[in-house]
C-alpha cells in the first residue's frame, strides 16, 4: 500500500479547489446559521446563479469576465432578496423550506433543454476561463513537499486561499462590530432584540445577503476549478457538504469553515484512496468476502456519516466550539 | 407638564397628580403618557382585547390586573406592536403608534419585558446590556467594520452598562452567559437591559412570575426607583401584594375590557373587582374561609329554624 501517495493525493484535495470551494460556501453559512440563526438549505442556489453568471456570460454572450464576476455577485444579492422578502418575517423553517426549493428550481431550470442554447443543459458550459488562465503567473509545475501542482491548479489554489482568508477578515471585524453582536442576538431570541429597538428583519436581510455574496464566491471557485460547469455541481449535497465542513470546523466561529474544509476534504479523499486500495489486486488486505472493490467506493461517504454522528454526539461544538455555550439550554 | 410629576414631587406618591381623576374605567388623566382609543383585537370569534378608552399616566406606576385571559398581555403585545390590533388606535407622548412596527415603538421610549424572560442566552451579561443603546454608530453595516468609527461609543454604552449592572447587582457576572443566570437574575437582567434603551414608559409583563421572596423585595425597591427617576412604569401582575405595594393607579381588565380604574386602595375594595376579578377571599387565609363558610352555614341554620 502506497502511503505517501494516498496521503500526499489527499493533501492535494484538502488544500485545493474542492476544498476552497466547500470553505467558502461553508463562510456564507457560517453568517447565516452560525450567527444569524438562519437555516439556508438552498447555498448551492447562490453558487450555481454566480457560477453560471460568469460561465454563460463569457461562453454563451461573449462578454469580459470581469462583467460576469460582477454580475455573478449583484445576481445573488438579487437571490438573497427574492428569498428573504417573503419569508424573513416569518418562522426560521419556512426560510429552510424555501431556500432548498429554490435552489433545486435554479438547478432543474438551468439544466433545461429549453436553455439548452444558453446553459448548456446536462453537459453545462466550457472555455470561459480565458481571462482567469491569461492571468495566471505560474508556468511550470509547483512542488511543496508531497504534493504536486499543474500550473493551471497551483494558481486556482493562490487565488482561493487569498479569498478565503479576505472573506474571514471581513467576518472577523463584522462579528466583533455591534452590527455582528446584534446578529447574535437575532440568533438567539428575535423578539427580544425587537422589543430592544432594533430592526430584526432589515438585519436578516443583510446577513443573508453577505452570505450569499460569499456563496456566490464558492459559486465562481467552483466553475473555474475544471474549467468547466454543469448543473451536477450545485445539487444539494453541495449544500448538505458545506453544513458538514461548518460544523466539523464549529459554527458561529470565524476559522471554523477553513479547518473544517481542511479536515473533511482530507478526510474524505484519504478513505477514498484507502478502501480503493485495501480492496483492489489479486490479494487484497480487506477481504473481496468483505467488500469488493465497486462497493468500497461508498465507504468514505459511510465513514464520514459515522464520524459526523460522533462528533455531533461527543463535541457536537465542532473543533473550535466553546462547549459552554451549548450547555446553555436556549430555551 | 404639571409640577406636580416632576420627579422630584414624585418622589412620594403624589397623589394630587391623580387624586382628580375619577375612579371609573377609561377616566381622562392630568397628564397621560399613553392614550389608547377603541382598541379590538379578535381571535376568530372571540375579542380577546376591547378597550375604549384608556390612558396611563405620566411619571406613575399604573398597574393592570385581571384574571387569567383577560386579555392583559394581548393589550401590551398590541400596545407594542407585537401584535397587529383588528382595529382602534393609540399614541404614545403625542406620537400616533398604533402602525408602527415593534422596533420603532421601542425607539420611541416605549419598552417591554416579557412574562418568559428573554435573555439572549448565548450572549454574555454585559453584551446583553450593550445590545439595547440606541443609535450605535457601529450598528450600521457601512460602518461595522471600521472599528475607530464606532469605538467611542462602545466605550461610553459599555460604561452605562456597567452602571446600571451594579445597580442591579449583576456587575459581578458581566462576563457570564446569560443562560446561566438564574431564572431570578434574568429578571433583573431584562430589566437593566430595557433601562439601556432610555425609555419613558416602561411595561413590565408580570416581573413577579417565578421569583423568589427574597429578590422580589429587590425588584419592587427597582420598580419604584424608575419612577423616582422619572419614569413611567406599567405592568401587568398577579402579586396582588405587589400591585398594593408599588402602584399608584390599578387599571382593572376583565374578558378583554377595562372594568374598573382607580387608586389601589379603592380598586381593591370594590366589591365587584374582588368578587369577580380577585375571588372573593383573596386576601384571607383558608382556615379564615373555612370558618366563615362555617358561620355563614350556622347563620343560615339558625334562620332557617
Amino acid at each position: 500500500m502506497d502511503w505517501s501517495s494516498m496521503v500526499g493525493g489527499s493533501l492535494q484535495q484538502a488544500l485545493g479547489a474542492p476544498a476552497i470551494i466547500y470553505c467558502l460556501a461553508a463562510i456564507g453559512l457560517n453568517v447565516h446559521f452560525g450567527y444569524t440563526g438562519l437555516l439556508n438549505f438552498g447555498q448551492a442556489g447562490f453558487m450555481a446563479v454566480a457560477g453560471y453568471a460568469l460561465a454563460s456570460l463569457v461562453a454563451t454572450w461573449g462578454m469580459s469576465f470581469w462583467v460576469g464576476l460582477v454580475v455573478g455577485l449583484a445576481l445573488s444579492v438579487v437571490l438573497a432578496l427574492l428569498l428573504g422578502i417573503p419569508t424573513l418575517r416569518l418562522r426560521a423553517d419556512y426560510l429552510a423550506i424555501v431556500t432548498i426549493a429554490a435552489a433545486e428550481i435554479i438547478r432543474q431550470t438551468i439544466g433545461s433543454v429549453t436553455l439548452l442554447r444558453y446553459f448548456g443543459g446536462q453537459d453545462g458550459l466550457q472555455q470561459f476561463v480565458g481571462t482567469f488562465q491569461g492571468l495566471n503567473p505560474f508556468h511550470n509545475s509547483v512542488t511543496i513537499g508531497i504534493t504536486t501542482w499543474r500550473p493551471y491548479d497551483f494558481w486556482l489554489l493562490v487565488v482561493g486561499w487569498t479569498v478565503v482568508a479576505l472573506c474571514c477578515i471581513v467576518v472577523y471585524l463584522l462579528m466583533r462590530s455591534p452590527w455582528g453582536r446584534v446578529l447574535k442576538a437575532i440568533r438567539e431570541d428575535e423578539d427580544a432584540v425587537r422589543s430592544l429597538g432594533k430592526n430584526v428583519y432589515a438585519y436578516k436581510m443583510q446577513s443573508l445577503v453577505i452570505g450569499g455574496l460569499i456563496g456566490a464566491l464558492a459559486g465562481f471557485m467552483s466553475a473555474l476549478q475544471n474549467s468547466s460547469i454543469v448543473p451536477s455541481q450545485f445539487a444539494t449535497d453541495t449544500t448538505f457538504f458545506a453544513y458538514t465542513v461548518l460544523l466539523v470546523g464549529g459554527a458561529a466561529r470565524v476559522l471554523g469553515p477553513v479547518v473544517g474544509a481542511l479536515i473533511f476534504w482530507f478526510l474524505i479523499t484519504f478513505l477514498d484512496a484507502f478502501f480503493g486500495d485495501a480492496t483492489q489486486g489479486a490479494h487484497p488486505l480487506i477481504p473481496t468476502w468483505i467488500m469488493s472493490n465497486d462497493q468500497a467506493s461508498v465507504m468514505r461517504l459511510i465513514v464520514m456519516g459515522l464520524a459526523l454522528m460522533l462528533l455531533m454526539i461527543f463535541r457536537p461544538q465542532g473543533i473550535f466550539g466553546d462547549r459552554r455555550e451549548l450547555a446553555i439550554d436556549a430555551r | 407638564m404639571p409640577a406636580e410629576t416632576t420627579p422630584a414631587a414624585a418622589d412620594d406618591v403624589d397623589p394630587r397628580s391623580l387624586a382628580e381623576v375619577p375612579a371609573e374605567p377609561g377616566a381622562a388623566k392630568p397628564d397621560p403618557i399613553l392614550v389608547v382609543d377603541s382598541v379590538v383585537r379578535r381571535f376568530g370569534g372571540l375579542r380577546a382585547v376591547d378597550v375604549d378608552h384608556l390612558e396611563v399616566q405620566r411619571g406613575v406606576i399604573t398597574a393592570l390586573i385581571g384574571p387569567n385571559g383577560a386579555g392583559k398581555t394581548t393589550l401590551f403585545n398590541l400596545l407594542t406592536g407585537f401584535d397587529k390590533a383588528s382595529a382602534g388606535s393609540w399614541s404614545f407622548d403625542g406620537h400616533p403608534t398604533h402602525s408602527l412596527p415593534a422596533y420603532k415603538v421601542a425607539r420611541l421610549g416605549m419598552v417591554r419585558t416579557f412574562q418568559l424572560t428573554r435573555v439572549l442566552a448565548r450572549l454574555t451579561v454585559l453584551e446583553n446590556m450593550r445590545i439595547a443603546a440606541v443609535g450605535q454608530r457601529g450598528e450600521r453595516l457601512a460602518r461595522a467594520m471600521v472599528a475607530p468609527l464606532w469605538r467611542a461609543q462602545e466605550r461610553e454604552v459599555t460604561e452605562r452598562a456597567m452602571a446600571l449592572l451594579d445597580r442591579f447587582g449583576l456587575a459581578a457576572m458581566c462576563d457570564e452567559f446569560a443562560g446561566s443566570l438564574s431564572g431570578g437574575q434574568r429578571k433583573l437582567l431584562e430589566m437593566a437591559r430595557a433601562l439601556m434603551v432610555e425609555p419613558r414608559l416602561v411595561m413590565l409583563d408580570e416581573p413577579m412570575a417565578g421569583v423568589n421572596p427574597a429578590l422580589k423585595q429587590s425588584l419592587l425597591a427597582h420598580v419604584k426607583s424608575l419612577r423616582d427617576e422619572g419614569m413611567s412604569v406599567l405592568f401587568v401582575e398577579h402579586d396582588m401584594d405587589m400591585v398594593r405595594d408599588i402602584s399608584d393607579w390599578v387599571v382593572v381588565m376583565a374578558q378583554g375590557a377595562l372594568v374598573a380604574e382607580g387608586p389601589p386602595e379603592s380598586v381593591m375594595a370594590d366589591e365587584r373587582v374582588i368578587d369577580a376579578y380577585l375571588g372573593a377571599h383573596h386576601d384571607v387565609s383558608l382556615e379564615t374561609v373555612e370558618a366563615e363558610i362555617a358561620d355563614e352555614t350556622d347563620e343560615e341554620l339558625a334562620a332557617d329554624d
